[in-house]
């Protein structure tokens, strides 16, 4: 139900690039992983209000108060290849 | 105008989406400061960052600023929307997926007047209004052909960013410049974006797409990026109608892409890539419960709502006589609208204030720029201040364009400068009896002249008062002086 051709499209969208045994044991699990949610199509829902959120509460905010950010340098030594000030990533190609 | 010509035949069909940073002070989910201009990432944190295990939660100003702008453009707010995530995967953007709204915007269905050529009006609809966050900014190394590597500033992810999509009922470039001006001073003058498009807090895309004069249906649209100023949009889209119009006339085929504007060359150019990638995979943002907007609550927005600017530029025509053209400038920018007022609240008249504003002010301080007018060199009093002394005969209009601009430099008043450089006008008759005796002695025909009764003669003797008084001579009692003498001979 899941086929090598949608592994390779979400792939794509992940920027991913998978060889042929990653995308196959791929689409065995995500197989595995999506007939267990399909479980859930066998609960009667007739009747119910489909709904995004468990939780019975709109309207939460926060007031607009500038509050400490992180400094910088604990930032930056989360990223795989910091450059100075800034983040380096694989150069952007847009074409 | 080329591209009216080229594309004779075809209709023009244009739609903008326009995304406005809003002024508020922290970004849309959590409370890293926006302000713009910081050094590079020292503006976020695990939140805006995407770490796992943060929660985002909604900014109250930018819900405020999102309904007040939604009442201005006349749309509906809705009584429930939510957010909801939009995957993509770009380096700009931390978590992978931008917080936005789809299926349920902040608000629908509004319009924005604007003024189309031959001084009518029409009213072009507003499809949606929706809330979401800004992404980082790319800094390449070198040129994007070359660059080893690209460095990324979260300091802008996050940001409060209204989008505002617009019907495609715009029908030519010059229209879509013009939505985009009234646009840009209604956002303004709700003081919900700075409307600084060099920094980037208003955005423009378009769609455009050309049809055969009398086509019922559609053609193929392309959807034209990185539009970021009025000059571009309607280059861009100028450039567009040619090359699409162009296209169509050799019978070929338009293709639905995504086209970038240099505008340092002046073309549109495809971005192949975003060809495929349009797959977001929208879903509910669970971490975010839906907004249910209560009447009290939109009232209270509607309640609080400024004059708008072309509400404002109808009563300056009538309350102050200007012509559309003068009012629409004074109320381009809610700062300069009250900057005229507030001149003619000092006591100035509403004509030469407007003249003084129109003709020097915006000479020295960009009216574009609300900060800037608010920073005037020359406050409203002061402006107010050197009419009075034009007025009053005190200085004549030529020494007052100088006194201008030395007030611009020094920010002092008028009658400061005007007192300590000696430029008040004469007006004592007979200093400047003297001054007419020495012109006509030393250039006979002028009198000869004068006296057979040229005007261009006494016009000549006028300027050469002038010229020897430095502009100081009070010209009316000049031509009084002469009248008096030519009576008298
Ligand atoms: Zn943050």
């Amino acid at each position: 139900m899941i086929s090598r051709a949608d592994v390779d499209h979400v792939a794509r969208l992940a920027r991913l690039t998978l060889s042929d045994a990653e995308a196959e044991r791929m689409r065995e699990q995500l197989a595995a992983i999506l007939a267990y949610i399909n479980k859930l199509r066998e609960l009667d829902v007739e009747g119910v209000e489909p709904t995004s959120h468990a939780v019975p509460l709109v309207n939460v905010f926060r007031e607009d108060e500038v509050q400490p950010s992180l400094p910088r340098e604990a930032m930056i030594a989360n990223a795989p290849e910091p450059a100075g000030e800034l983040f380096r990533v694989p150069r952007i190609i847009e074409d | 105008m080329s591209a009216v010509a080229t594309a004779a035949g075809y209709e023009v069909v244009i739609g903008l989406e326009v995304h406005a940073q809003l002024s508020t002070r922290t970004k849309m989910f959590c409370g890293c400061s926006t302000t713009f201009g910081a050094p590079p990432n020292t503006q976020t944190c695990p939140v805006c960052q995407g770490m796992p295990g943060t929660l985002p939660v909604i900014n109250r100003r930018a819900i405020e600023f999102g309904t007040r702008t939604a009442l201005a453009f006349d749309c509906t707010v809705n009584a429930s929307c939510r957010f909801a995530r939009k995957h993509y995967y770009y380096p700009d953007m931390p978590k992978n997926f931008q917080i936005s709204q789809y299926e349920e915007p902040l608000a629908e269905h509004g319009g924005l007047e604007i003024d189309v050529a031959g001084g009518g009006v029409r009213r072009i609809g507003i499809q949606r209004l929706h809330l979401e966050e800004d992404v980082g900014k790319l800094v390449h190394e070198g040129t994007l052909e070359t660059a080893p590597s690209s460095l990324v500033d979260y300091n802008r992810a996050g940001v409060p960013l209204m989008e505002t999509v617009s019907q495609p009922e715009l029908s030519s470039p010059e229209e879509a410049a013009a939505y985009l001006r009234a646009f840009r001073a209604v956002l303004v003058y709700l003081g919900v974006c700075d409307g600084n498009m060099e920094e980037g807090s208003l955005r423009c895309d378009a769609n455009i797409s050309l049809r055969r004069r009398g086509a019922t249906e559609l053609g193929t649209k392309v959807e034209i990026k990185n539009l970021n100023s009025f000059r571009n949009v309607q280059r861009a889209l100028e450039f567009e109608v040619i090359r699409q119009a162009a296209a169509l006339d050799a019978g070929e085929r338009i293709v639905q892409e995504t086209r970038l504007w240099d505008a340092d060359r002046g073309y549109t150019r495809s971005m192949r890539s975003k060809e495929f990638a349009h797959d977001y995979r929208y879903f509910p943002e669970p971490d975010l419960v839906p907004l249910e907007l209560d009447l009290a609550f939109v009232e209270r927005a509607r309640a609080a709502l400024p004059e708008l600017p072309r509400a404002g530029r109808r009563r300056f025509v009538e309350q102050y006589a200007l012509r559309g053209a003068e009012a629409a400038t004074l109320t381009g920018s809610r700062a300069l609208a009250e900057y005229y007022e507030a001149t003619v609240g000092a006591g100035a008249g509403p004509r030469p204030a407007a003249n003084w504003i129109l003709s020097e002010l915006l000479r020295v301080v960009p009216g574009d720029d609300e900060q800037a007018v608010r920073d005037s060199p020359v406050s409203p009093a002061h402006l107010a201040g050197l009419i009075r002394l034009i007025d009053d005969g005190t200085i004549s209009g030529k020494i007052a364009k100088s006194v201008f601009d030395k007030m611009a430099a020094s920010r002092e008043d008028a009658a400061t400068i005007v007192g300590r450089e000696g430029l008040t006008q004469v007006a004592d008759s007979g200093a400047l009896a003297l001054v007419i005796d020495q012109v006509l002695a030393a250039d006979p025909k002028l009198l000869a002249d004068w006296k057979s009764g040229k005007t261009a003669a006494e016009n000549a003797i006028v300027g050469q008062v002038m010229k020897a008084t430095q502009g100081k001579a009070n010209p009316a009692l000049v031509r009084d002086l002469l009248k008096e003498k030519l009576s008298k001979t």
